[in-house]
């Protein structure tokens, strides 16, 4: 197994934050997606979704500006955008249901070589779990793309052959940004695109338990020094 | 016609009867009914079912009904890691618990509200949301079967009434309340401000009269009042 430096979680929202396009309507989810916001490329517009009903969420509220009653879905109080609306969870959530929202990104425990996709509970764990709003936007995500470390904290591949952690939803996945590679999910199987700097294809299969299907020279993800 | 404005949180929630079924709006510290909530607890019930998407924080929202064991069941999408006195009742085995995918909460009380009997979902297809529902194929898509959510009461936050019960709301304080109010028997709202009738603009109006029965103004738009 290979010790050399992977992405920051920051590198690996700037690298998701470059799927998107102007104008695009986009859910972030908890963990590293959240960090997405702060690297959308100059010079376009995209309209954040928060499923507590915001279209057009702006940046967190500066201190003593906050107001409770506009949150996003952490709780954090935050902005509008010139642009948004207001409105109640059921339309929130139907927006993502229904495919209106162009791009969901969520955080990740694992996802299957098939899209299969776990993110809302570990086996085990304490207390009484939540499911929230994942099942939800994963289910009907438009395009998915799921930003998470390509290891656990124990070194177990996140790239499964099949989910072993409870399923938030059956082959929704479209990409997956980790701190080693960008991965698409294809009827084949995992497409590998692109890898970390300083990491070959061999290695990046190396960390992962699915097979990545490599065609051609893979190009190297683009980083700002972190 | 019947009068619908109450002077005070424990005079609107007079008659609330032990074992009975609620809705609770509120995401995320926004648009909890917290003063309606503080008057329930004074009440003393017990037996209840509280269908919700968090389950409090701390002693806040709905926190202060599970640390004086008022709930006995929970429908719920996200109960919450600080809903710590709702997560000690469901560790000692007080409570039963059925998660809800979030949106498939929001449609179960819509269906309710609507007169439907029940839809189909992909959502939850596959997952631990699937045990004991009964599951169909459509266009080659796995979907489960959901039953509405109905209830005794829905508990409500909205930002302005009218005496006759129309409500607005405020950013993301509306989140469960419309819904929730459509869905329940008997609806109360708290709200910061009760405006003369036809003073709200008709085309801004969220959640018409007739889902409202009784209404109670608070002071402020956050706070919680002590018993």
């Amino acid at each position: 197994m290979s010790s050399k430096p992977r992405l920051t979680r920051e590198q690996i929202a700037a690298r998701a934050a470059r799927e998107l396009h102007d104008g695009d309507t986009v859910n972030l989810g908890f963990g590293i997606p959240n960090l997405v916001s702060e690297y959308v490329p100059a010079g376009i517009t995209v309209y954040f979704q928060s499923e507590n009903g915001i279209l057009g969420m702006g940046p967190r509220a500066r201190p003593g500006e906050e107001d409770y009653d506009l949150v996003d879905a952490m709780k954090v109080p935050v902005t509008v955008i010139p642009g948004a609306s207001y409105f109640d969870q059921s339309v929130a959530h139907l927006m993502a249901r229904g495919r209106h929202l162009g791009v969901s990104m969520l955080g990740g425990l694992q996802v299957a070589e098939n899209g299969d996709f776990a993110n809302w509970k570990v086996p085990g764990a304490k207390g009484s779990g939540g499911i929230g709003g994942a099942m939800d936007i994963a289910s009907g995500a438009r395009r998915l793309i799921v930003c998470m470390e390509h290891n656990a904290k124990n070194g177990a591949p996140k790239l499964v052959r099949r989910c072993t952690y409870p399923i938030t939803a059956l082959a929704c996945v479209h990409r997956v940004v980790t701190d080693l590679a960008v991965v698409d999910v294809t009827p084949q199987g995992f497409a590998l695109r692109e890898v970390a700097p300083g990491w070959t294809p061999a290695e990046v299969q190396e960390h992962t338990e699915a097979r990545l299907i490599v065609s051609g020279a893979v190009p190297q993800i683009a980083v700002a020094p972190a | 016609m019947r009068q619908k404005l109450y002077d005070t949180p424990d005079a609107a929630v007079a008659g609330v009867a032990s074992g009975a079924r609620i809705m609770f709006g509120g995401f995320g510290g926004a648009g909890f009914p917290n003063n309606l909530i503080q008057a329930l607890d004074r009440t003393g019930v017990g037996g209840l079912t509280a269908i919700t998407n968090n389950c409090g924080s701390g002693d806040g929202e709905l926190g202060i009904l599970f640390q004086h064991d008022r709930i006995r069941n929970v429908i719920a999408s996200f109960p919450g890691p600080q809903a710590v006195h709702f997560q000690a009742a469901y560790a000692a085995g007080k409570l039963t618990l059925e998660l809800v995918p979030q949106g498939i909460l929001c449609e179960r009380i819509r269906a309710a509200a609507a007169g439907l009997l029940g839809f189909y979902s992909a959502v939850g297809a596959g997952t631990e949301v699937a045990v004991g529902r009964e599951e169909r194929v459509f266009d080659g898509r796995r979907a489960l079967f959901y039953e509405p959510l109905a209830a005794d009461y829905a508990f409500i936050k909205a930002w302005k009434a009218d005496a006759l019960g129309n409500l607005i709301y405020r950013k993301t304080a509306r989140n469960f309340n419309p819904l929730m109010a459509m869905a329940a028997k008997t609806t109360v709202v708290e709200v910061d401000e009760v405006v003369p009738v036809g003073e709200l603009d008709p085309e801004m109006i969220v959640t018409p009269f007739l889902f409202v029965h009784r209404i109670v103004r608070v002071k402020g738009i956050y706070n919680v009042v002590q018993a």
